[in-house]
């Protein structure tokens, strides 16, 4: 694990999300109402919408392009669609956020979007 | 056993299709509260009853009609005792103990025993070869006979009858069909259409004896014939009874529950012993009992939820429809057709194509309708007389249909959904054809508008092939199934419609959206992406000035205050008034174009400027550019007023009757930045050649010599329709009077994302009218209002995030690849 400090929770709306400009493209970091934080790679599985545009609800966002919806702690799709996204191991102390992307690093040979069932 | 597991249990007694969709309810809500146990009379898993006529016909088999396999149970921890029929409940113990002794222990207890065939007891009907047709062992002996024997008389010309006659009929025997009334399916079926169906049947060689009473079935072991009692006969290897069902109380009665003709429940599905539901054919509620399948749906959410606890939601009778599940017969009932002195009747018949439809009127709405050889409208008529919606201003057209008037991308395929190939495309957003759908429909065993959507994304997007959906739906399931419940939830985290949520927002003074939570018993705790921006809208319409819009329950466009492309990059379209600029605009335009380097320029329909391809990180920088040319925001992107279209009028052009243009900005300057349920766009033409197509629009002014014409509710988009004439008035003050006023009534009025098009139609132009043409006072109150929440809308979104606000939503966090650049920027807004 290689923790790098992104922001502060104060920094990400309630029911929002963030972009965090990654090595491998953006990652949508989200915060729920109850000021949980997950971090997903910002690609619908669908057609690659991005996921931090969309609505958070719960513990799942709604894609802006077609209303799908993602899990937010799997990354995958819910309801009657499939697919997913990679989700990144991201935690909070203090008020400080912290994302570890050293998964997707030595992945970095991967597709883009990478199996789910990494996700921590 | 009883003290193995502390959940409580549920046992149901029915492995039927209500008593199964109740637990697949429950589980959907609370998949772990209780121990579930379900005992099935017969010996196989839980399958679709309504189906049976088609695996009758050999059109569909028995496997492909099953729910639920044995593992499904399993998978759910469900305990499943197939062919064990429940012979008594002992209520005092709470236990229920079937015919081979087996028991079990109950908390709550679940009836769903169906209904029983009625068999006429003429002399005769226990013979060898006389049948009733309800479940698979009575389709398995009707096949087995049409394999050994050649004559079949079916008593009753009813529904059930006539599909198990045109069963037999399709396994190559002779049928005849026995009716006591004079007419088919006469609690269905005008004469009529009674009519020209017994017409094709008999074209497809099924026999009828029409007013004909059976006083006894014949033969020694096995039924030979029947004889009626005018003294005729008729030769038959087997005797199909289908005169009717009954609901199955046996089980009931004997535990003493209180049963009339089915099992009494009231609102929440409770019967007599409040540990103890009942839902599905055997059950009488509010004096009515039911055999189709749509109710069953309803009762068995409204249970479920009891069942789970919430106590929230009330089961209050269902209006049914018929569709006759027989290939190549399309024939549609619903209400009550009988007509009376206070009645009226809309009929069109044309023999040649074999299309007859009739709808009955009463008070200004559709009480009853029968449709014989065209039935795609018929979930609309039905959707008409569930909603009660008065027709005055469309009955012209009714009989024609709701697609008459062209629907944009499936033009006039829009009929015969059962003759289409599979390959025709029925929804042109997403391009699913027939075939995927029918597909999906036996796959997954999808019965909803609302499963088909999910599973094949048919009707998600612009809708306008709802119609033909639910229409394939009806052929694939064979449909006495129809639509949707009466009452359309906002979305699921709710029971409440929107009427209902909107009513408790201004009853109850709900000023917040958790406020609507809690007073409504919200599912879930912050909503989903369906209600959250709905309830936003309704508080924002409702309380103006106190309530603080909420940027997150906000669709992505109207919290980034651009339209979102595939790409994830934005489009920005600056306000043009009236589409009226200069040469220094259109400069200033230009330069923010070239400066951040837009890739396509682009005319809207609005007569706007589209920069298209912008990246969300210069969107504050172009708003400010844009501001200090004298731009605001376009509101290209909101459900919200749009443009205001003109045409030169009469400061140019030798035709024009008034200043347009002129008139179209002041409309622009007064209703700018209002929200509303979904896009408004006005337009006004300087004289009746109508060069700003007004009357495609939501409020449409067509300018005279003498004043000036208020056309309302067009459309030019899925679903063209042509505006209806709302007024004439003489000034251009009255005209800004009645758009404020009408924009503020569909503001009040409308559902969140109904456009004023489905919205006229559904309330009726009469009720505007009513409202802003005849009620002065009226008028001017809405028209102060809108006003009122005009004086804090109009703020410059744009400005405002030019000028720093919300930054949050415009610049991403520092990247992550490398050192930090700089200091942590303006990320605390």
């Amino acid at each position: 694990m290689s923790w790098i400090a992104i922001c502060h929770l104060a920094d990400i709306p309630p029911l929002g999300a963030r972009v965090v400009a990654g090595p491998q493209g953006d990652i949508a970091v989200f915060r729920t109402a109850d000021d949980r934080v997950f971090a997903l790679r910002d690609q619908c599985p669908h057609k690659g919408g991005p996921l931090s545009q969309g609505i958070v609800h719960g513990e799942r966002v709604t894609c802006p392009l077609h209303n799908w919806v993602i899990d937010l702690q799997s990354g995958a799709a819910t309801g009657a669609d499939s697919g997913c996204t990679h989700a990144f191991p991201i935690r909070v102390t203090e008020g400080q956020v912290w994302l570890d992307l050293s998964a997707a690093a030595a992945d970095s040979d991967a597709a883009p979007v990478v199996d789910c069932r990494e996700a921590g | 056993m009883d003290t193995a597991n502390e959940k409580p249990r549920l046992v149901l007694v029915g492995n039927g299709m209500a008593g199964m969709r109740t637990v697949e309810e429950l589980l959907k809500l609370k998949p772990d509260m209780y121990h579930i146990t379900v005992f099935g009379a017969e010996p196989w898993g839980n399958y679709n009853r309504i189906m049976l006529s088609p695996v009758l016909a050999s059109e569909k088999t028995v496997d492909e009609i099953m729910l639920n396999d044995d593992a499904w149970y399993a998978e759910r921890g469900i305990t499943l005792h197939k062919g064990r029929r429940i012979e008594r409940i002992d209520r005092v113990n709470r236990r229920v103990i079937a015919e081979d002794g087996t028991e079990a222990p109950y908390d709550r207890l679940l009836l769903a025993t169906g209904s029983d065939p009625v068999m006429i007891p003429v002399p005769g009907h226990e013979l060898e070869g006389v049948v009733a047709f309800r479940d698979i062992h009575d389709v398995d002996a009707m096949l087995a006979a049409s394999r050994a024997h050649r004559h079949a008389v079916v008593i009753g010309g009813g529904l059930l009858g006539l599909e198990a006659a045109n069963g037999l009929m399709r396994q190559g025997m002779e049928v005849t069909v026995v009716h006591l009334m004079d007419h088919l399916m006469e609690r269905q079926l005008d004469a009529e259409a009674a009519g020209m169906l017994r017409g094709s049947l008999e074209e497809r060689g099924m026999r009828f004896r029409m007013a004909h009473q059976t006083e006894t079935i014949l033969g020694e072991d096995r039924v030979t014939g029947v004889r009626f009692t005018d003294g005729s006969e008729v030769a038959a290897d087997l005797v199909v009874m289908a005169v009717g069902i009954r609901p199955n109380t046996a089980l009931a009665e004997s535990a003493g529950l209180h049963c009339d003709r089915g099992v009494v429940v009231n609102d929440t599905m409770q019967t007599y012993d409040p540990s103890i539901y009942a839902v599905g054919e055997c059950v009488q509620h509010r004096g009515a009992t039911y055999g189709l399948v749509a109710p069953l749906w309803e009762q068995a959410k409204v249970c479920a939820n009891h069942l789970a606890e919430y106590g929230i939601g009330r089961y209050e009778g269902s209006m049914t429809s018929t569709k006759l599940k027989v290939t190549g017969i399309d024939l549609f009932s619903a209400g009550d057709f009988t007509g009376d002195e206070t009645t009226e009747d809309l009929v069109f018949k044309d023999a040649a194509r074999g299309v007859y439809k009739r709808l009955v009127l009463k008070d200004n709405r559709i009480q009853g309708a029968v449709l014989y050889g065209d039935t795609l409208d018929g979930s609309w008529y039905f959707q008409l007389m569930r909603d009660a919606t008065p027709v005055a201003d469309i009955r012209e057209n009714l009989l024609f249909g709701q697609a008459h008037i062209g629907d944009s991308g499936h033009g006039d395929e829009a009929s015969r959904v059962a003759a289409m190939p599979d390959e025709a495309e029925i929804c042109g957003c997403n391009g699913v054809c027939k075939g995927e759908i029918v597909q999906a429909i036996s796959e997954h065993k999808l019965f909803t508008l609302e499963d088909v959507r999910a599973h094949t994304k048919a009707s998600n997007s612009c809708g306008s092939c709802t119609g033909l959906v639910e229409s394939v739906l009806a052929t694939t399931l064979g449909g006495d199934y129809s639509d949707a419940p009466a009452k359309k939830p906002v979305c699921a985290c709710t029971d409440h419609s929107h009427d209902e949520v909107r009513a408790a927002i201004s009853r109850d003074g709900l000023k917040t959206m958790d406020a609507v939570f809690e007073a409504l018993d919200w599912k879930t705790p912050n909503g989903c992406h369906v209600c959250r921006p709905a309830l936003n809208y309704y508080l924002l319409a409702a309380w103006p000035k106190d309530y603080q819009d909420d940027a997150q329950s906000r669709f992505i466009n109207e919290r980034a205050h651009g339209n979102i492309q595939k790409d994830g990059t934005y489009s920005v379209v600056p306000r043009i008034w009236g589409g009226v600029t200069t040469p220094a605009e259109l400069r200033a335009i230009a330069e923010v174009a070239e400066r951040y380097q837009v890739p396509t320029v682009k005319f809207t329909g609005g007569q706007r400027i589209d920069l298209l391809g912008v990246q969300k990180t210069d969107l504050p920088a172009m708003w400010r550019d844009l501001g200090d040319a004298g731009f605001v925001s376009g509101h290209a992107y909101g459900k919200a007023l749009r443009t205001v279209k003109t045409c030169v009028g009469s400061e140019w052009c030798r035709f024009g009757t008034q200043d347009s243009t002129g008139l179209g900005i002041q409309l622009e300057r007064m209703t700018w930045g209002s929200w509303t349920p979904h896009k408004f766009k006005m337009a006004v033409s300087g004289c009746p050649r109508n060069c700003a197509e007004a009357t495609i629009k939501d409020l449409g002014v067509v300018c005279v010599d003498s004043g000036y014409e208020l056309h309302v509710g067009g459309n030019g988009g899925v679903k063209v329709r042509a505006t209806d004439f709302l007024c004439k008035v003489e000034t251009e003050a009255e005209v800004l009077e009645y758009a404020g006023a009408f924009m503020q009534f569909y503001r009040e009025d409308a559902r969140y994302l109904e456009r004023t098009a489905p919205w006229i139609e559904r309330v009726g132009l009469t009720r505007v009218k009513e409202r802003l043409v005849d009620d002065a006072d009226n008028r001017a109150a809405l028209y102060a209002r809108f006003l009122e929440s005009q004086e804090v809308a109009q703020v410059d979104p744009w400005a405002e995030r030019a000028a720093g606000h919300a930054a949050h939503e415009f610049i991403p966090i520092r990247p992550v690849d490398g050192p930090p650049k700089g200091p942590r920027p303006e990320v605390s807004a």
